[in-house]
């Protein structure tokens, strides 16, 4: 394995070993506190631009499951067509892997993919100093090649646009109920969530005026990156709303560009919430819920419209994990009730939003 | 919210430590206690186990030392009238009888509300049959068994769901009684052990071979759920999760797998009705992602102690506030103290638990794992690796391992059956295969361990091997780092590099490895455990060390305020919560003083391992090398070596050569009390007695220093081949026998002999000195005669049947010996006295096994006191002594022969006892009585079997027999012993040892149909270790729950305690009412 060096912004280095595609990379470096779910959280295209870190020290444990697809189009094990991130960054890479369901290895796929992929990092050291100075932006530099130095930005990039579908794709066609889903990076999942409660899901790309189509309920999916460079998406929600009641969910991306349509504003967090334990509580009420998290944008819920109000709240630092308009069935959330990965405990959400197109 | 309504609460406790129900309980009842005072509530705690820490003076408000039984509950119920009492913390003890005083009406009709989770909800739990059908009704798959209750069902069923099958005893704890049948003569076997136990046995179709998963979950009342922990068995189904290698959290399962138990986890639990803390075990296809749910616990249990301490979420702590009425997210995370307590701990680390065993122990004992639990003790290793965490922790059970290799060659004949029939040894075995070139997949298919394990077992020994290619010299500093990285010792890398033959010396060989690899700056870095991965900022003390990091979480201020303690370990026969206990004491002596305690200690199940006890915890090896780590990053201004137990003892030698200050007795006087040469030259010197002992190296010297003495004697080899470690012999015949089974006589590895003094009493003191002043002190009596070990004996104090001459003496020689080694600090002393010579046996430069006992009858904290005078406080005589005493405390040891198939529940010069408890009378009957009702004996209703042993012990009982008739019980003897009492005019059945045909009655068959109450059964001598008439009366005994005492000298006694005491006479009073 070649040896190979993570450089922050700050200057601070980590040196280790490169296990992936030997290619040197730049990128935010993010952490993500979850202890499983590698296949599941490097094809979120909301890692896109990232480098991810995980602390959770031993990866590789299970290999890499198949691309299959299943009927519906959707692929069976992972949450898009291809890994997102521009690379992962861990402490104990497990060269063997034992799983009845795996193909390859980790390394094999990252090579395949062209990901690089890092071990042998102290990332408990590493998510501290993230934590202390916030996320920056990282290089990993191949110690035999210093000349090579790649270069990214973060800031200001319209990442959803990116990674959003440039076509129309429609899933379970005929169904009862028909769902516009805004394709700003959406998981698979989300998509599976819709069909397996019997709706046709119409997955527009994230700038598309769905207004004049024929819909039952609107979705919002997450995606990466900042949702002020979304302004277009933004528009079009606020024409929705503006012409009719039909009800509007949103997830992460969703939660924070229907925040932006209800007037609220965006800023980012010091490091984000990337994990599968971040515990919510419902507003108003005694209900908590552990759940799974992947964003680096937070909704100020002060500069909420008056006609909006929090349906969640993170319980650790108390930023905003959903809101809901008053009277009409808009809501979103934060966090992931579709979980792939992290737990399933909210997914509740997806229920909701079906009996409010009935 | 708080329900305010409760203002004062009864915690049961579970009583003695036995295998299955140990420590952790100690741990979770101090949690739940503290939760509770925290609250301003009036704490009430049953628990006869007097070496606890909860039964420490403060931990609860009145503490009660009598048994955790109905009765018992009841009157103390009658008495102080809670409000409220808490099941969950005491294990199945506990819960048993919180079930049987909810069923009896006991509750309601005192009023007491049970919190947290309701009985209804434990019952769903604990009924099988109950449990399936309540998990049927939400469509979640258990393991398709049938309840049964009687043979003929039970081979019905077994037959119909297809062998091979697994058998259990309802209602039992740890798998008591619980065994796997491949044929019908085995379920025979089996089910017959189980309904000794139980009215209901089930029969399950096995599993074995697939993973075994277990969730740690949490509910409050407002249906919020979280699961802390999960955790993976290396070992397959099919060994008891207890006896089982875990690591946490599971390595094997993808996300899906993962969430999916999860999500059952919760759904159970909201099913249920769970109010607190609960575990849910899993047995997991791995070949797809088929379930079966095993079983839920519905209370603290040992897993939930691991997962604490694996986490750093403190849930018996949470879960009393829970019971208190409390939400979740009313709750601080206790590690962060900004974050909520609603919220699932992310790991940052691996943790790997690893049984102790001490089956050694144990003659004739059945050494394969199964599904029944057999480990005393477990210890826990933290690692940023998988193998870092198991090679520490392998080092961690104490078993003279180095870790994963390197270690003495183990001698197995045929390796694919030592693989395929897992014993305590199994983990080794592998290690040897691995070394002679069994590939991963053949070991998978004789183990069905997961082949990920096992590459990562296989990758240690690729380091080995390629450290074993290079010398000192040729190592490069990539090779060793990755050693130390992946959990090497200096130790095993010197002995793998060669240094061990070049210097001839492993201890000048691990300081040579230390000395490079620190000049190349290759050095341990300190972790927190912060439940949260370091997401948000920890102030937390609870801390681990590994070579897998580039910077400490924490900075040292090196201000000489640190005071290191050095803990106790795994928890073995003769080591275990009283140890606990005196670092527990010893911390918060040093705390109240001003200094910052420092624990060292790996042992999960205990209080000192709560980060919450002292001011920095490492959660890591107790080795000279770890140590030594410790103490170059703290700079303490001291180590406390004499509250641990023998581990630190041992080390004292090795850091006094180190120059680390340690605190107390100096380790030159401390080698001088444990070489046996010196200690007896300086007996020798001051005139004082001991047994007459030689250090011997041929059959010849031994037959000649026999001569001179005379049988019987006490052999001791100091190199063990097989089982016992040491015994009695009372002839040639004995001795030839022992010493060919037993010990390898040679030049190298000498036997100590000694004379053995028959029908001597034996005493114990436990004292401080300071200086070599003897400033407080504790003199106890045996009950039994020397003979049986000390860890083994029924204890009383102050000694109710000691001359005062006896005791004049004991003092004297203790002064003289505190005067000469200069003690600083705690120590023990054992003597032997017949009439009023007194003889030295042993002296420790410690704190012994019975300083919590003593220290909580006289109420005066040795430990304390000793802890003041290693810190250089000026400390006060006490003005109290024994003489004050108008009350009298019995010590009596808790066995757990049921747990260990096979082996001879007979008592000797080895330790073989799992627990003790500690109770108080206003006389010696009553304290015995609630001390012996208290470690299981009952008092029997009507028949009793006798068998008296030879002729001393005949003569021994005849009172107690003469006093039984008087008393209207039945008795059945055996052969001589029915000869002997009709001799006697004492009316008795005549009944037929096993081996004897006729037409009297059998005696195994009225232990099989449950005729007999108790059994006295007193083996001859001390050494037959052959299958006899004795080992079968007794192997029945314990097989069918029968009390059984081996001793005379106890039986007598106990015997007279519950012919003149009546149940309703012993007095209810709390320890501050003697």
């Amino acid at each position: 394995m070649r040896n190979v060096t993570l450089v922050l912004e700050d200057g601070t280095k980590f040196h280790g070993k490169s296990f992936g595609y030997e290619a040197p990379v730049a990128g935010e470096v993010v952490f993500n506190t979850a202890m499983m779910g590698y296949p599941e959280s490097l094809t979120d295209p909301s890692y896109a631009g990232q480098l991810m870190t995980l602390t959770y020290p031993l990866v590789g444990n299970y290999g890499v499951p198949p691309f299959t697809t299943e009927e519906n189009g959707l692929p069976t094990f992972m949450e898009s067509d291809k890994i997102y991130a521009s690379a992962i960054i861990v402490a104990d890479y497990s060269e063997q892997y034992c799983h009845w369901n795996a193909v390859e290895s980790l390394a094999e796929w990252l090579k395949r993919e062209h990901v690089p992929g890092i071990t042998g990092i102290d990332t408990r050291e590493l998510t501290k100093v993230l934590r202390e100075h916030g996320v920056m932006m990282g290089k990993i530099i191949f110690d035999d090649e210093p000349e090579n130095v790649p270069t990214a930005e973060y800031a200001g990039v319209n990442f959803v646009d990116k990674v959003s579908c440039k076509e129309i794709i429609r899933y379970n066609e005929g169904a009862k109920k028909k769902v516009v889903l805004v394709d700003c990076g959406v998981k698979a999942n989300i998509i599976r969530c819709l069909i397996n409660r019997g709706c046709e899901v119409i997955r527009v790309p994230w700038n598309y005026d769905y207004t004049d189509m024929e819909f039952d309920g609107l979705f919002l999916a997450n995606g990466p990156g900042d949702p002020d460079m979304c302004e277009a998406a933004v528009k079009i929600i606020q024409k929705q709303m503006s012409l009719s009641d039909k009800p509007i969910c949103g997830i992460c991306m969703g939660n924070q560009l229907l925040a932006k349509a209800a007037g609220a504003h965006i800023y980012k967090l010091k490091y984000g919430h990337r994990s599968h334990n971040q515990p919510v509580r419902m507003v108003g009420t005694e209900k908590c819920f552990v759940t799974s998290q992947n964003h680096g944008y937070a909704v100020d819920a002060k500069t909420l419209g008056a006609d909006w109000e929090e349906l969640f709240v993170n319980m650790n630092d108390g930023s905003n994990e959903g809101i809901r308009h008053k009277s009409k069935p808009w809501f979103s959330s934060q966090f992931h009730p579709e979980a792939c990965s992290g737990p399933v405990d909210t997914e509740f959400m997806f229920d909701k939003f079906v009996e409010a197109m009935n | 919210m708080k329900d305010e309504n409760i203002k004062k609460v009864l915690l049961l406790g579970s009583g003695a430590l036995k295998i299955g129900e140990a420590g952790e309980f100690d741990y979770s009842g101090s949690q739940a206690l503290k939760a509770l005072r925290e609250e301003g509530i009036e704490t009430v705690l049953i628990n006869p186990n007097i070496a606890t820490v909860q039964t420490s003076e403060g931990v609860a408000d009145q503490i009660y030392f009598l048994p955790v039984q109905p009765y018992f509950v009841e009157e103390v119920i009658k008495k102080e009238r809670p409000d409220g009492i808490l099941l969950s913390f005491g294990g199945q003890t506990a819960l048993n009888c919180g079930v049987e005083l909810y069923r009896n009406g006991i509750l309601d009709k005192y009023n007491v509300r049970v919190l947290g989770t309701p009985v209804q909800a434990i019952i769903d739990t604990e009924d099988r049959e109950l449990f399936v059908e309540k998990l049927d009704e939400i469509g979640v798959k258990t393991i398709k068994s049938e309840a049964c209750e009687n043979m003929e069902q039970a081979r019905k069923a077994a037959a119909e769901l297809g062998y091979p099958v697994i058998i259990r005893a309802a209602y039992a704890l740890g798998g008591l009684g619980s065994g796997f049948a491949d044929n019908e003569e085995e379920l025979v076997k089996i089910a017959e052990k189980a309904f000794s136990f139980s009215p209901q046995v089930l029969v399950e179709k096995s599993l074995k071979g697939w993973k075994e998963i277990e969730y740690e979950v949490v509910r409050d009342r407002y249906d919020n759920c979280i699961t802390v922990c999960n955790m993976e068995n290396f070992d397959p189904l099919g060994i008891h999760t207890g006896e089982s290698i875990v690591i946490a959290p599971s390595q094997t399962l993808t996300n899906s797998e993962y969430h999916k138990l999860r999500a059952l986890a919760i759904k159970i639990i909201r099913h249920i009705g769970i109010v607190g803390e609960c575990n849910v075990q899993y047995a997991f296809d791995p070949q797809s992602e088929d379930y079966r749910v095993i079983e839920v616990n519905a209370r603290l249990s040992r897993s939930s102690a691991l997962a604490s301490k694996a986490t750093g979420y403190p849930l018996a702590f949470v879960a009393a506030k829970l019971g208190m009425g409390y939400g979740l997210f009313e709750l601080k995370n206790s590690v962060t103290k900004t974050t909520s307590a609603f919220f699932e701990p992310a790991l940052d680390y691996v943790v790997c638990k690893i049984p102790r065993w001490d089956l050694s122990k144990f003659r004739g004992v059945d050494k394969e794992l199964g599904s029944s639990m057999k480990s005393v003790g477990e210890v826990m290793a933290i690692g940023r690796n998988f193998e870092e965490a198991i090679q520490k922790g392998l080092r961690m059970i104490g078993q003279g391992m180095h870790g994963f290799v390197e270690n003495k060659e183990l001698e197995i004949d045929d390796i694919d059956a030592a693989l395929r029939e897992p014993t305590d040894k199994r983990v080794f075995v592998i290690s040897k295969a691995m070394h002679k070139g069994y590939t991963v997949d053949q070991i998978h298919e004789l183990t069905k361990i997961d082949k990920w394990f096992l590459e990562k077992l296989q990758h240690i020994i690729d380091i080995d091997e390629a450290m074993k290619k290079c010398n000192i010299n040729t190592l490069d500093k990539e090779l060793l780092r990755t050693a130390k990285v992946y959990g090497f010792t200096d130790f095993q890398i010197a002995r793998a590099v060669g240094l061990e033959d070049e210097l001839k010396s492993m201890r000048k060989a691990s300081l040579v490895v230390r000395n490079r690899r620190k000049n190349y700056g290759i050095l341990p870095v300190v972790k927190q455990i912060d439940t949260l991965a370091a997401e948000y900022p920890a102030q937390t003390n609870y801390l681990y060390v590994t070579y897998a990091g580039v910077k400490s979480d924490i900075t040292f201020e090196n201000d000489k305020r640190s005071i290191i303690v050095l803990g106790s370990g795994a928890y073995r026969i003769g080591s275990s919560v009283e140890f606990d206990w005196c670092g527990v004491q010893a911390l918060n002596t040093i705390r109240k003083e001003g200094y910052r305690s420092v624990m060292i200690n790996y042992n999960p199940e205990t209080v000192s391992t709560d980060y919450d006890m002292c001011d920095r915890l490492y959660f890591d090896e107790l080795t000279f090398e770890r140590v030594m780590d410790i103490i170059d990053l703290e700079q303490p201004n001291g180590v406390i070596v004499s509250t641990g137990g023998q581990i630190p003892n041992n080390l004292a030698v090795l850091l006094d050569e180190q120059h680390v200050p340690i605190l107390g007795t100096k380790a030159q006087d401390i080698d001088n009390a444990e070489d046996r040469a010196k200690f007896s030259q300086m007996l020798t010197n001051n005139g004082i007695n001991q047994p007459e002992w030689s250090a011997l190296t041929s059959m010849e010297d031994i037959d000649r220093f026999i001569e001179r003495v005379g049988f019987p004697v006490l052999v001791r080899p100091s190199y063990v081949l097989s089982g016992a470690a040491m015994n009695v012999c009372s002839n040639e015949d004995e001795l030839k026998r022992f010493l060919q089974l037993a010990a390898n006589v040679s030049e190298d590895h000498p036997v100590v002999v000694s004379k053995f003094i028959e029908h001597a009493k034996e005493i114990e003191m436990d004292a401080v000195a300071k200086n070599g002043e003897v400033i407080a002190y504790a003199i106890s009596e045996h009950i039994e005669f020397a003979g049986v070990h000390s860890g083994d004996a029924t204890i009383q104090f102050p000694p109710q049947k000691l001359y005062v001459e006896t005791v004049r003496r004991c003092k004297r020689v203790g002064r003289q010996i505190a005067k000469e080694l200069h003690i600083n600090g705690p120590f023990n002393i054992q003597f032997m006295a017949r009439d009023n010579d007194i003889l030295v046996i042993e002296c420790n430069l410690r704190a012994s096994r019975s300083f919590p006992f003593v220290s909580k009858v006289l109420k005066i904290n040795l430990i304390e006191l000793a802890t003041r005078v290693m810190l250089g406080l000026p400390v006060e005589k006490p003005s109290k002594n024994l003489f004050d005493l108008d009350y009298v405390g019995i010590k009596a040891s808790q066995f757990s022969f049921n747990r260990l198939q096979k082996a001879d529940p007979v008592l000797g010069v080895d330790m073989s006892s799992t627990g003790e408890v500690g109770c108080l009378g206003d006389d010696t009957n009553t304290a015995l009585l609630k001390s012996m009702l208290s470690v299981g004996h009952r008092i029997p209703k009507k028949n009793i079997l006798l068998s008296t042993g030879g002729a001393k012990q005949k003569v021994a009982m005849l009172d107690a027999a003469k006093m039984l008739i008087d008393h209207g019980y039945n008795l059945y003897a055996t052969g001589g012993t029915s000869k002997f009492l009709t001799e006697n005019g004492i009316q008795n059945t005549h009944v037929l040892w096993p081996s004897e045909e006729g037409d009297e009655p059998k005696a195994l068959d009225l232990l099989h149909n449950h005729t007999i109450d108790m059994v006295v059964n007193i083996p001859k001598n001390l050494t037959s270790s052959e299958l006899t008439n004795g080992y079968k009366i007794r192997r029945a005994a314990i097989d069918l729950n029968v009390p059984l005492i081996t001793n005379a000298r106890l039986a007598s006694a106990f015997i007279y305690a519950f012919c003149t005491t009546k149940l309703e006479d012993i007095g209810i009073k709390a320890w501050g009412e003697y």
